[in-house]
Protein backbone atom coordinates (compact mmCIF):
# COMPACT_ATOMS: atom_id res chain seq x y z
CA UNK A 1 0.00 0.00 0.00
CA UNK A 2 1.19 3.50 -0.78
CA UNK A 3 2.59 5.48 2.13
CA UNK A 4 0.20 8.36 2.99
CA UNK A 5 3.29 10.52 3.49
CA UNK A 6 4.08 10.24 -0.23
CA UNK A 7 0.51 11.07 -1.12
CA UNK A 8 0.58 14.20 1.04
CA UNK A 9 3.87 15.39 -0.47
CA UNK A 10 2.61 14.66 -3.95
CA UNK A 11 -0.39 16.92 -3.30
CA UNK A 12 1.57 19.70 -1.69
CA UNK A 13 5.33 19.43 -1.27
CA UNK A 14 5.73 22.54 0.88
CA UNK A 15 4.12 21.01 3.96
CA UNK A 16 6.48 21.09 6.94
CA UNK A 17 7.58 17.94 8.81
CA UNK A 18 5.68 19.32 11.81
CA UNK A 19 2.38 19.56 9.90
CA UNK A 20 2.95 16.19 8.27
CA UNK A 21 3.75 14.61 11.63
CA UNK A 22 0.50 15.91 13.12
CA UNK A 23 -1.51 14.56 10.20
CA UNK A 24 0.19 11.19 10.27
CA UNK A 25 0.30 10.88 14.05
CA UNK A 26 4.07 10.58 14.28
CA UNK A 27 6.96 12.82 15.43
CA UNK A 28 8.34 15.42 12.99
CA UNK A 29 11.78 13.81 13.30
CA UNK A 30 10.45 10.54 11.91
CA UNK A 31 8.86 12.38 8.99
CA UNK A 32 12.23 13.98 8.20
CA UNK A 33 13.95 10.61 8.37
CA UNK A 34 11.43 8.95 6.06
CA UNK A 35 11.58 11.77 3.51
CA UNK A 36 15.39 11.54 3.49
CA UNK A 37 15.13 7.80 2.92
CA UNK A 38 12.73 8.27 -0.01
CA UNK A 39 15.08 10.85 -1.52
CA UNK A 40 18.07 8.52 -1.14
CA UNK A 41 16.14 5.65 -2.69
CA UNK A 42 15.07 7.87 -5.63
CA UNK A 43 11.43 7.24 -4.76
CA UNK A 44 11.13 11.01 -4.50
CA UNK A 45 12.89 12.39 -7.59
CA UNK A 46 12.45 16.08 -6.85
CA UNK A 47 10.05 18.88 -5.91
CA UNK A 48 8.61 21.39 -8.36
CA UNK A 49 5.93 24.04 -8.50
CA UNK A 50 3.17 23.65 -11.09
CA UNK A 51 3.25 26.95 -12.92
CA UNK A 52 0.52 28.33 -15.13
CA UNK A 53 2.58 29.67 -18.04
CA UNK A 54 -0.44 31.40 -19.54
CA UNK A 55 -0.34 33.85 -16.63
CA UNK A 56 3.27 34.75 -17.35
CA UNK A 57 4.57 36.99 -20.08
CA UNK A 58 6.71 34.31 -21.73
CA UNK A 59 6.81 32.84 -25.18
CA UNK A 60 7.58 29.39 -23.84
CA UNK A 61 6.68 26.80 -26.44
CA UNK A 62 5.68 23.27 -25.55
CA UNK A 63 5.34 20.33 -27.90
CA UNK A 64 4.88 16.58 -27.85
CA UNK A 65 6.80 14.53 -30.39
CA UNK A 66 5.96 11.03 -31.49
CA UNK A 67 9.13 9.24 -32.44
CA UNK A 68 9.64 5.93 -34.21
CA UNK A 69 12.96 4.28 -33.65
CA UNK A 70 14.74 1.17 -34.80
CA UNK A 71 15.19 -1.07 -31.77
CA UNK A 72 18.63 -2.56 -31.32
CA UNK A 73 19.59 -6.20 -30.89
CA UNK A 74 21.11 -5.50 -27.46
CA UNK A 75 19.14 -3.16 -25.24
CA UNK A 76 16.05 -2.61 -27.43
CA UNK A 77 14.94 1.01 -27.15
CA UNK A 78 16.91 1.92 -24.04
CA UNK A 79 20.15 3.25 -25.52
CA UNK A 80 18.51 5.71 -27.88
CA UNK A 81 15.82 6.70 -25.37
CA UNK A 82 18.36 7.46 -22.67
CA UNK A 83 20.39 9.45 -25.14
CA UNK A 84 17.39 11.56 -26.14
CA UNK A 85 16.39 12.04 -22.50
CA UNK A 86 19.65 13.87 -21.78
CA UNK A 87 18.78 16.86 -23.98
CA UNK A 88 17.76 19.88 -21.91
CA UNK A 89 14.81 20.55 -24.21
CA UNK A 90 13.23 17.23 -23.20
CA UNK A 91 11.06 17.53 -20.07
CA UNK A 92 9.53 14.03 -20.11
CA UNK A 93 10.03 10.93 -22.18
CA UNK A 94 8.07 7.69 -22.29
CA UNK A 95 8.25 4.40 -24.19
CA UNK A 96 4.79 3.76 -25.61
CA UNK A 97 2.76 0.92 -27.03
CA UNK A 98 0.94 1.51 -30.32
CA UNK A 99 1.73 3.37 -33.53
CA UNK A 100 5.04 4.92 -32.42
CA UNK A 101 7.72 4.11 -29.87
CA UNK A 102 8.69 7.18 -27.87
CA UNK A 103 6.57 10.10 -26.71
CA UNK A 104 8.69 13.11 -25.92
CA UNK A 105 7.58 16.30 -24.17
CA UNK A 106 9.80 19.22 -25.13
CA UNK A 107 10.00 22.87 -24.15
CA UNK A 108 11.71 25.73 -25.92
CA UNK A 109 11.83 29.51 -25.84
CA UNK A 110 10.45 29.78 -29.37
CA UNK A 111 8.94 27.76 -32.15
CA UNK A 112 12.25 28.00 -33.95
CA UNK A 113 14.15 26.56 -31.04
CA UNK A 114 11.88 23.50 -30.83
CA UNK A 115 11.93 23.06 -34.64
CA UNK A 116 15.69 23.27 -34.61
CA UNK A 117 15.92 20.66 -31.87
CA UNK A 118 13.77 18.27 -33.87
CA UNK A 119 15.49 18.86 -37.19
CA UNK A 120 19.06 19.02 -36.01
CA UNK A 121 19.27 16.88 -32.89
CA UNK A 122 16.43 14.43 -32.82
CA UNK A 123 15.73 13.44 -36.45
CA UNK A 124 19.40 13.06 -37.22
CA UNK A 125 20.02 10.51 -34.49
CA UNK A 126 20.94 7.13 -35.84
CA UNK A 127 18.03 4.76 -35.26
CA UNK A 128 15.33 7.47 -35.34
CA UNK A 129 13.17 6.61 -38.36
CA UNK A 130 10.42 9.26 -38.11
CA UNK A 131 9.09 12.10 -35.97
CA UNK A 132 5.72 13.87 -35.72
CA UNK A 133 5.68 17.11 -33.74
CA UNK A 134 2.51 18.56 -32.17
CA UNK A 135 2.64 22.01 -30.60
CA UNK A 136 0.48 22.66 -27.55
CA UNK A 137 -1.96 25.55 -27.90
CA UNK A 138 -3.66 25.87 -24.54
CA UNK A 139 -3.52 24.16 -21.15
CA UNK A 140 -6.74 23.12 -19.40
CA UNK A 141 -5.36 20.82 -16.74
CA UNK A 142 -1.78 20.45 -15.59
CA UNK A 143 -0.66 17.52 -13.43
CA UNK A 144 -4.05 17.06 -11.83
CA UNK A 145 -4.74 20.77 -11.34
CA UNK A 146 -7.51 22.52 -13.28
CA UNK A 147 -5.93 25.65 -14.73
CA UNK A 148 -8.87 27.97 -14.16
CA UNK A 149 -10.06 26.31 -10.95
CA UNK A 150 -13.71 27.18 -11.31
CA UNK A 151 -14.93 24.63 -8.75
CA UNK A 152 -15.27 27.05 -5.86
CA UNK A 153 -18.70 28.00 -4.72
CA UNK A 154 -19.58 30.02 -1.66
CA UNK A 155 -20.80 27.62 1.01
CA UNK A 156 -22.78 28.73 4.01
CA UNK A 157 -20.23 29.73 6.65
CA UNK A 158 -22.10 27.98 9.42
CA UNK A 159 -24.46 25.06 8.97
CA UNK A 160 -25.77 22.34 11.28
CA UNK B 1 -73.67 62.57 3.36
CA UNK B 2 -74.20 58.87 3.02
CA UNK B 3 -71.43 58.76 0.52
CA UNK B 4 -69.07 60.51 2.93
CA UNK B 5 -69.79 58.18 5.79
CA UNK B 6 -69.21 55.22 3.53
CA UNK B 7 -65.89 56.66 2.55
CA UNK B 8 -64.98 57.23 6.18
CA UNK B 9 -65.92 53.67 7.06
CA UNK B 10 -63.85 52.34 4.20
CA UNK B 11 -60.84 54.38 5.29
CA UNK B 12 -60.77 52.86 8.75
CA UNK B 13 -61.57 49.36 7.56
CA UNK B 14 -57.97 48.13 7.01
CA UNK B 15 -57.18 48.64 10.66
CA UNK B 16 -60.22 46.69 11.78
CA UNK B 17 -59.36 43.89 9.38
CA UNK B 18 -55.89 43.22 10.75
CA UNK B 19 -55.51 39.84 12.38
CA UNK B 20 -55.96 39.70 16.13
CA UNK B 21 -54.84 36.16 16.58
CA UNK B 22 -51.35 34.67 16.37
CA UNK B 23 -51.87 32.16 13.59
CA UNK B 24 -48.69 30.21 14.30
CA UNK B 25 -49.55 26.95 16.05
CA UNK B 26 -48.70 26.70 19.74
CA UNK B 27 -46.39 23.74 19.38
CA UNK B 28 -44.50 25.53 16.61
CA UNK B 29 -44.22 28.69 18.69
CA UNK B 30 -42.66 26.52 21.36
CA UNK B 31 -39.76 25.54 19.13
CA UNK B 32 -36.71 27.63 19.92
CA UNK B 33 -34.70 29.32 17.18
CA UNK B 34 -31.70 27.16 16.33
CA UNK B 35 -28.56 28.24 18.18
CA UNK B 36 -26.71 27.75 14.93
CA UNK B 37 -29.03 30.03 13.00
CA UNK B 38 -28.38 32.69 15.60
CA UNK B 39 -24.64 32.39 15.34
CA UNK B 40 -24.82 32.19 11.54
CA UNK B 41 -26.25 35.71 11.40
CA UNK B 42 -23.24 37.11 13.28
CA UNK B 43 -20.77 35.25 11.06
CA UNK B 44 -22.47 36.34 7.84
CA UNK B 45 -22.00 39.97 8.78
CA UNK B 46 -18.19 39.63 8.90
CA UNK B 47 -15.47 39.45 6.27
CA UNK B 48 -12.29 37.40 6.13
CA UNK B 49 -13.69 34.66 8.34
CA UNK B 50 -12.17 31.18 8.27
CA UNK B 51 -15.05 28.89 8.97
CA UNK B 52 -14.78 25.62 10.80
CA UNK B 53 -18.50 25.92 11.28
CA UNK B 54 -19.80 24.05 8.29
CA UNK B 55 -21.66 20.78 8.65
CA UNK B 56 -21.03 19.59 5.12
CA UNK B 57 -18.11 18.19 3.14
CA UNK B 58 -15.59 20.71 1.86
CA UNK B 59 -15.40 18.71 -1.38
CA UNK B 60 -17.49 19.39 -4.45
CA UNK B 61 -19.56 16.35 -5.53
CA UNK B 62 -17.26 14.06 -7.57
CA UNK B 63 -17.45 15.01 -11.25
CA UNK B 64 -18.77 11.69 -12.55
CA UNK B 65 -21.78 12.03 -10.22
CA UNK B 66 -22.44 15.61 -11.31
CA UNK B 67 -22.04 14.48 -14.90
CA UNK B 68 -24.68 11.78 -14.37
CA UNK B 69 -27.09 14.49 -13.20
CA UNK B 70 -26.35 16.59 -16.28
CA UNK B 71 -26.85 13.54 -18.49
CA UNK B 72 -30.21 12.86 -16.83
CA UNK B 73 -31.31 16.38 -17.75
CA UNK B 74 -30.05 15.96 -21.31
CA UNK B 75 -32.09 12.77 -21.59
CA UNK B 76 -35.17 14.73 -20.59
CA UNK B 77 -35.55 13.05 -17.21
CA UNK B 78 -37.55 15.82 -15.64
CA UNK B 79 -40.71 14.14 -14.39
CA UNK B 80 -42.04 12.57 -11.21
CA UNK B 81 -40.87 9.12 -10.20
CA UNK B 82 -42.67 6.42 -8.24
CA UNK B 83 -43.43 7.64 -4.70
CA UNK B 84 -40.94 5.11 -3.41
CA UNK B 85 -38.25 6.34 -5.80
CA UNK B 86 -36.77 4.83 -8.98
CA UNK B 87 -36.69 1.04 -8.74
CA UNK B 88 -33.16 1.05 -10.19
CA UNK B 89 -32.03 3.28 -7.32
CA UNK B 90 -33.83 1.15 -4.72
CA UNK B 91 -32.09 -1.93 -6.13
CA UNK B 92 -28.73 -0.16 -5.91
CA UNK B 93 -29.50 0.87 -2.33
CA UNK B 94 -30.48 -2.69 -1.45
CA UNK B 95 -27.17 -4.02 -2.80
CA UNK B 96 -25.17 -1.29 -1.09
CA UNK B 97 -26.79 -1.77 2.31
CA UNK B 98 -26.28 -5.50 1.97
CA UNK B 99 -22.59 -5.15 1.03
CA UNK B 100 -21.66 -2.46 3.53
CA UNK B 101 -23.99 -3.07 6.49
CA UNK B 102 -24.92 -6.74 5.94
CA UNK B 103 -28.65 -6.07 6.20
CA UNK B 104 -31.12 -7.26 3.57
CA UNK B 105 -33.97 -4.98 2.49
CA UNK B 106 -36.30 -5.74 -0.43
CA UNK B 107 -36.16 -2.98 -3.06
CA UNK B 108 -39.88 -3.36 -3.84
CA UNK B 109 -41.34 -2.95 -0.34
CA UNK B 110 -38.68 -2.09 2.25
CA UNK B 111 -36.88 0.94 0.80
CA UNK B 112 -38.18 4.50 0.39
CA UNK B 113 -36.15 7.23 -1.32
CA UNK B 114 -36.48 10.60 0.45
CA UNK B 115 -35.39 14.22 0.21
CA UNK B 116 -32.35 13.76 2.44
CA UNK B 117 -32.28 12.08 5.83
CA UNK B 118 -34.04 15.19 7.17
CA UNK B 119 -37.27 14.26 5.38
CA UNK B 120 -36.78 10.58 6.21
CA UNK B 121 -36.51 11.40 9.93
CA UNK B 122 -39.55 13.67 9.78
CA UNK B 123 -41.81 11.12 8.08
CA UNK B 124 -40.48 8.30 10.26
CA UNK B 125 -41.54 10.22 13.37
CA UNK B 126 -44.82 11.38 11.82
CA UNK B 127 -45.73 7.83 10.92
CA UNK B 128 -45.05 6.24 14.31
CA UNK B 129 -45.61 8.84 17.05
CA UNK B 130 -48.93 9.34 18.78
CA UNK B 131 -49.29 12.57 20.79
CA UNK B 132 -47.54 12.13 24.14
CA UNK B 133 -45.30 9.24 23.08
CA UNK B 134 -41.78 9.59 24.42
CA UNK B 135 -38.75 9.54 22.14
CA UNK B 136 -35.25 9.09 23.54
CA UNK B 137 -32.18 10.52 21.83
CA UNK B 138 -28.61 11.09 22.92
CA UNK B 139 -27.16 14.54 23.49
CA UNK B 140 -25.13 16.51 22.36
CA UNK B 141 -26.76 15.80 19.03
CA UNK B 142 -27.80 17.12 15.68
CA UNK B 143 -30.01 20.16 16.10
CA UNK B 144 -33.18 18.83 14.51
CA UNK B 145 -33.99 15.79 16.67
CA UNK B 146 -35.80 17.53 19.48
CA UNK B 147 -37.76 19.97 17.27
CA UNK B 148 -38.75 17.13 14.92
CA UNK B 149 -40.19 15.22 17.88
CA UNK B 150 -42.01 18.33 19.11
CA UNK B 151 -43.54 18.88 15.67
CA UNK B 152 -45.28 15.50 15.84
CA UNK B 153 -46.51 16.17 19.39
CA UNK B 154 -44.09 13.65 20.87
CA UNK B 155 -42.08 14.17 24.05
CA UNK B 156 -38.32 14.28 23.42
CA UNK B 157 -36.07 13.07 26.22
CA UNK B 158 -32.32 13.50 25.97
CA UNK B 159 -29.88 10.94 27.37
CA UNK B 160 -26.61 12.72 28.11
CA UNK B 161 -23.26 11.50 26.81
CA UNK B 162 -20.01 12.81 28.29
CA UNK B 163 -16.48 13.71 27.18
CA UNK B 164 -14.91 11.21 29.58
CA UNK B 165 -16.62 8.43 27.57
CA UNK B 166 -15.76 10.05 24.22
CA UNK B 167 -19.48 10.91 24.05
CA UNK B 168 -20.45 7.32 23.40
CA UNK B 169 -23.73 5.97 24.74
CA UNK B 170 -24.33 3.56 27.61
CA UNK B 171 -27.20 1.09 27.58
CA UNK B 172 -27.74 1.63 31.31
CA UNK B 173 -28.35 5.37 30.76
CA UNK B 174 -30.96 4.60 28.14
CA UNK B 175 -32.64 2.07 30.39
CA UNK B 176 -32.80 4.59 33.24
CA UNK B 177 -34.68 7.05 31.01
CA UNK B 178 -37.33 4.59 29.81
CA UNK B 179 -40.91 5.00 31.05
CA UNK B 180 -44.18 3.28 30.15
CA UNK B 181 -44.68 5.92 27.41
CA UNK B 182 -41.29 5.46 25.73
CA UNK B 183 -41.72 4.24 22.18
CA UNK B 184 -38.71 5.23 20.11
CA UNK B 185 -34.93 5.54 20.49
CA UNK B 186 -33.06 7.71 17.99
CA UNK B 187 -29.41 6.79 17.44
CA UNK B 188 -26.84 8.74 15.43
CA UNK B 189 -23.39 7.18 15.32
CA UNK B 190 -20.93 8.53 14.24
CA UNK B 191 -22.42 11.58 15.93
CA UNK B 192 -22.70 15.17 14.84
CA UNK B 193 -21.25 17.17 16.70
CA UNK B 194 -19.01 14.94 18.83
CA UNK B 195 -17.68 12.43 16.28
CA UNK B 196 -18.56 9.70 18.77
CA UNK B 197 -18.89 6.10 17.63
CA UNK B 198 -20.61 3.19 19.32
CA UNK B 199 -18.56 0.07 19.93
CA UNK B 200 -19.49 -3.60 19.77
CA UNK B 201 -20.46 -4.67 23.29
CA UNK B 202 -22.43 -1.55 24.15
CA UNK B 203 -24.29 -1.68 20.83
CA UNK B 204 -25.43 -5.20 21.68
CA UNK B 205 -26.51 -4.15 25.17
CA UNK B 206 -28.51 -1.28 23.70
CA UNK B 207 -30.19 -3.68 21.28
CA UNK B 208 -31.03 -5.88 24.28
CA UNK B 209 -32.63 -2.92 26.10
CA UNK B 210 -34.71 -2.11 22.99
CA UNK B 211 -35.95 -5.69 22.76
CA UNK B 212 -36.74 -5.89 26.48
CA UNK B 213 -38.74 -2.66 26.43
CA UNK B 214 -40.20 -3.23 22.94
CA UNK B 215 -38.79 0.01 21.52
CA UNK B 216 -38.52 1.08 17.90
CA UNK B 217 -35.06 2.35 16.89
CA UNK B 218 -34.59 5.09 14.32
CA UNK B 219 -30.92 5.00 13.39
CA UNK B 220 -29.45 7.96 11.48
CA UNK B 221 -26.49 6.46 9.64
CA UNK B 222 -25.53 9.55 7.66
CA UNK B 223 -21.88 9.56 8.83
CA UNK B 224 -21.41 5.79 8.85
CA UNK B 225 -18.89 5.64 5.98
CA UNK B 226 -16.77 8.22 7.77
CA UNK B 227 -15.29 6.12 10.55
CA UNK B 228 -11.54 6.00 11.10
CA UNK B 229 -11.00 3.28 13.67
CA UNK B 230 -13.01 0.12 14.09
CA UNK B 231 -15.45 -0.88 11.33
CA UNK B 232 -18.84 0.78 11.79
CA UNK B 233 -21.76 -1.49 12.66
CA UNK B 234 -25.41 -0.55 12.48
CA UNK B 235 -27.80 -1.64 15.21
CA UNK B 236 -30.14 -2.84 12.45
CA UNK B 237 -27.64 -5.60 11.61
CA UNK B 238 -27.88 -7.20 15.07
CA UNK B 239 -30.05 -10.33 15.44
CA UNK B 240 -33.74 -9.52 15.71
CA UNK B 241 -33.22 -5.77 15.30
CA UNK B 242 -34.23 -5.33 11.66
CA UNK B 243 -37.90 -5.78 12.64
CA UNK B 244 -37.80 -2.90 15.10
CA UNK B 245 -35.46 -0.50 13.29
CA UNK B 246 -35.92 2.27 10.75
CA UNK B 247 -32.55 2.62 9.05
CA UNK B 248 -31.96 6.13 7.65
CA UNK B 249 -29.13 6.96 5.34
CA UNK B 250 -28.24 9.36 2.54
CA UNK B 251 -25.65 10.64 0.15
CA UNK B 252 -24.84 14.06 1.63
CA UNK B 253 -21.78 13.31 3.71
CA UNK B 254 -20.04 10.26 2.23
CA UNK B 255 -20.53 11.32 -1.40
CA UNK B 256 -20.40 15.09 -0.75
CA UNK B 257 -23.91 15.57 -2.18
CA UNK B 258 -25.59 17.84 0.40
CA UNK B 259 -27.20 20.10 -2.20
CA UNK B 260 -28.78 17.19 -4.05
CA UNK B 261 -31.02 16.57 -1.01
CA UNK B 262 -31.24 12.81 -1.39
CA UNK B 263 -31.53 10.07 1.20
CA UNK B 264 -33.46 6.92 2.00
CA UNK B 265 -35.22 4.91 4.66
CA UNK B 266 -35.06 1.13 4.99
CA UNK B 267 -37.45 -0.72 7.29
CA UNK B 268 -39.88 -3.62 7.42
CA UNK B 269 -42.65 -3.26 4.81
CA UNK B 270 -45.34 -2.22 7.30
CA UNK B 271 -43.26 0.71 8.56
CA UNK B 272 -42.26 1.77 5.03
CA UNK B 273 -45.96 1.64 4.12
CA UNK B 274 -46.70 4.01 7.01
CA UNK B 275 -43.94 6.40 5.97
CA UNK B 276 -45.07 6.22 2.35
CA UNK B 277 -48.53 7.47 3.33
CA UNK B 278 -46.97 10.65 4.70
CA UNK B 279 -44.39 10.98 1.94
CA UNK B 280 -46.82 10.55 -0.98
CA UNK B 281 -49.05 13.40 0.20
CA UNK B 282 -46.30 15.74 1.36
CA UNK B 283 -43.18 15.29 -0.78
CA UNK B 284 -44.55 13.03 -3.51
CA UNK B 285 -41.06 11.95 -4.56
CA UNK B 286 -37.42 13.01 -4.43
CA UNK B 287 -36.03 14.91 -7.42
CA UNK B 288 -35.41 12.56 -10.34
CA UNK B 289 -32.14 14.33 -11.15
CA UNK B 290 -30.84 13.69 -7.64
CA UNK B 291 -32.03 10.08 -7.87
CA UNK B 292 -30.10 9.54 -11.11
CA UNK B 293 -26.99 11.08 -9.53
CA UNK B 294 -27.46 8.79 -6.52
CA UNK B 295 -27.48 5.71 -8.76
CA UNK B 296 -24.14 6.79 -10.19
CA UNK B 297 -22.78 7.43 -6.68
CA UNK B 298 -23.70 3.97 -5.44
CA UNK B 299 -22.50 2.12 -8.51
CA UNK B 300 -19.23 3.97 -9.19
CA UNK B 301 -18.55 6.24 -6.24
CA UNK B 302 -16.91 4.13 -3.54
CA UNK B 303 -13.35 5.05 -4.57
CA UNK B 304 -14.23 8.71 -4.08
CA UNK B 305 -15.66 7.98 -0.64
CA UNK B 306 -12.48 6.17 0.39
CA UNK B 307 -10.28 8.98 -0.94
CA UNK B 308 -12.28 11.66 0.90
CA UNK B 309 -12.32 9.59 4.08
CA UNK B 310 -8.53 9.33 4.00
CA UNK B 311 -8.28 13.12 3.67
CA UNK B 312 -10.65 13.59 6.62
CA UNK B 313 -8.64 11.12 8.71
CA UNK B 314 -5.40 13.05 8.18
CA UNK B 315 -7.08 16.37 8.88
CA UNK B 316 -8.60 14.94 12.04
CA UNK B 317 -5.20 13.83 13.28
CA UNK B 318 -3.87 17.31 12.59
CA UNK B 319 -6.65 19.24 14.29
CA UNK B 320 -6.98 17.00 17.36
CA UNK B 321 -3.23 17.11 17.97
CA UNK B 322 -3.22 20.89 17.44
CA UNK B 323 -6.11 21.51 19.86
CA UNK B 324 -4.40 19.47 22.56
CA UNK B 325 -1.14 21.36 22.02
CA UNK B 326 -2.99 24.66 22.32
CA UNK B 327 -4.44 23.49 25.63
CA UNK B 328 -8.00 22.77 24.50
CA UNK B 329 -8.52 19.17 25.61
CA UNK B 330 -9.86 17.20 22.69
CA UNK B 331 -10.66 13.50 22.37
CA UNK B 332 -9.76 11.70 19.15
CA UNK B 333 -13.16 11.34 17.53
CA UNK B 334 -13.45 8.08 15.62
CA UNK B 335 -16.05 9.24 13.13
CA UNK B 336 -17.81 12.05 11.21
CA UNK B 337 -15.76 15.17 10.48
CA UNK B 338 -16.03 17.10 13.71
CA UNK B 339 -13.64 17.75 16.58
CA UNK B 340 -15.36 18.71 19.83
CA UNK B 341 -12.70 20.23 22.10
CA UNK B 342 -13.36 21.48 25.62
CA UNK B 343 -12.97 25.22 26.22
CA UNK B 344 -13.54 25.01 29.99
CA UNK B 345 -9.91 25.80 30.88
CA UNK B 346 -10.23 29.21 29.24
CA UNK B 347 -12.90 30.13 31.82
CA UNK B 348 -15.27 31.07 29.01
CA UNK B 349 -18.63 29.56 28.15
CA UNK B 350 -19.06 27.90 24.74
CA UNK B 351 -20.81 30.93 23.37
CA UNK B 352 -18.39 33.46 24.85
CA UNK B 353 -15.47 31.51 23.43
CA UNK B 354 -17.04 31.27 19.97
CA UNK B 355 -18.15 34.92 19.84
CA UNK B 356 -14.85 36.33 21.15
CA UNK B 357 -12.81 34.10 18.86
CA UNK B 358 -14.90 35.27 15.94
CA UNK B 359 -14.58 38.93 16.85
CA UNK B 360 -10.86 38.89 17.61
CA UNK B 361 -9.47 36.29 15.25
CA UNK B 362 -12.20 35.81 12.63
CA UNK B 363 -12.51 32.06 13.09
CA UNK B 364 -16.00 30.57 13.18
CA UNK B 365 -16.68 27.54 15.38
CA UNK B 366 -20.09 26.46 16.59
CA UNK B 367 -20.78 26.79 20.35
CA UNK B 368 -21.33 23.33 21.81
CA UNK B 369 -24.57 24.28 23.55
CA UNK B 370 -26.22 24.70 20.13
CA UNK B 371 -26.35 20.88 20.23
CA UNK B 372 -28.08 20.70 23.60
CA UNK B 373 -27.16 21.79 27.13
CA UNK B 374 -24.78 18.82 27.38
CA UNK B 375 -22.57 20.48 24.77
CA UNK B 376 -21.81 23.44 27.06
CA UNK B 377 -18.09 23.80 27.69
CA UNK B 378 -17.24 22.57 24.18
CA UNK B 379 -17.11 23.94 20.65
CA UNK B 380 -17.59 22.08 17.39
CA UNK B 381 -14.85 22.45 14.79
CA UNK B 382 -15.47 20.76 11.46
CA UNK B 383 -12.35 19.61 9.70
CA UNK B 384 -14.05 19.15 6.36
CA UNK B 385 -12.32 22.41 5.36
CA UNK B 386 -9.07 22.09 3.38
CA UNK B 387 -5.67 21.93 5.09
CA UNK B 388 -4.54 25.51 4.31
CA UNK B 389 -7.61 26.90 6.08
CA UNK B 390 -7.27 24.43 8.94
CA UNK B 391 -3.65 25.46 9.49
CA UNK B 392 -4.56 29.14 9.44
CA UNK B 393 -7.46 28.57 11.82
CA UNK B 394 -5.31 26.62 14.28
CA UNK B 395 -2.73 29.43 14.32
CA UNK B 396 -5.41 32.01 15.04
CA UNK B 397 -7.06 29.91 17.75
CA UNK B 398 -3.66 29.35 19.41
CA UNK B 399 -3.04 33.11 19.45
CA UNK B 400 -6.51 33.71 20.90
CA UNK B 401 -6.04 31.16 23.70
CA UNK B 402 -2.50 32.39 24.54
CA UNK B 403 -3.66 35.96 24.98
CA UNK B 404 -6.49 34.78 27.21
Amino acid sequence: MEDPLLKLLEEHALRTPDQLGKMLNCPAEEVKRRIKQYEDDKVILGYKAIINDDKLDTDLVKAVIEVRIQPEREGGFDRIAKRIAKFNEVTSLFLMSGGYDLLIFVEGRSLREVAQFVAEKLATLEGVTSTATHFMLKTYKEQGVLVDGGEEFERLKVSP
Amino acid sequence: MLFLSCLLEYAIMPQERTAKRDFVAEHVRGIPRSGIRDFFDIVQSMDNVISLGIGEPGFVTPWHIREAAIYALEQGKTGYTSNLGLLKLRRAISRYVHDVFHIDYKPETEILVTVGVSEALDIALRSVINPGDEVLYHEPCYVSYHPSIQLVHGIGKAVQTVAAMKFSLRASDIEAAITARTKVLILNFPTNPTGATLGGDELEKIAEVCVNHDLLVITDEIYSELTYGAQHRSIAALPGMKDRTIFLHGFSKAFAMTGFRIGYACAPASLIEGMLRVHQYSMLCASIIAQEAAIEALTHGMDDVMAMREQYRLRRNFIVKSFNEIGLTCHTAEGAFYAFPSVRDTGLSSREFAVQLLERERVALVPGNAFGPGGEGHVRASYCTGMPDLEQAVERIARFVRRG
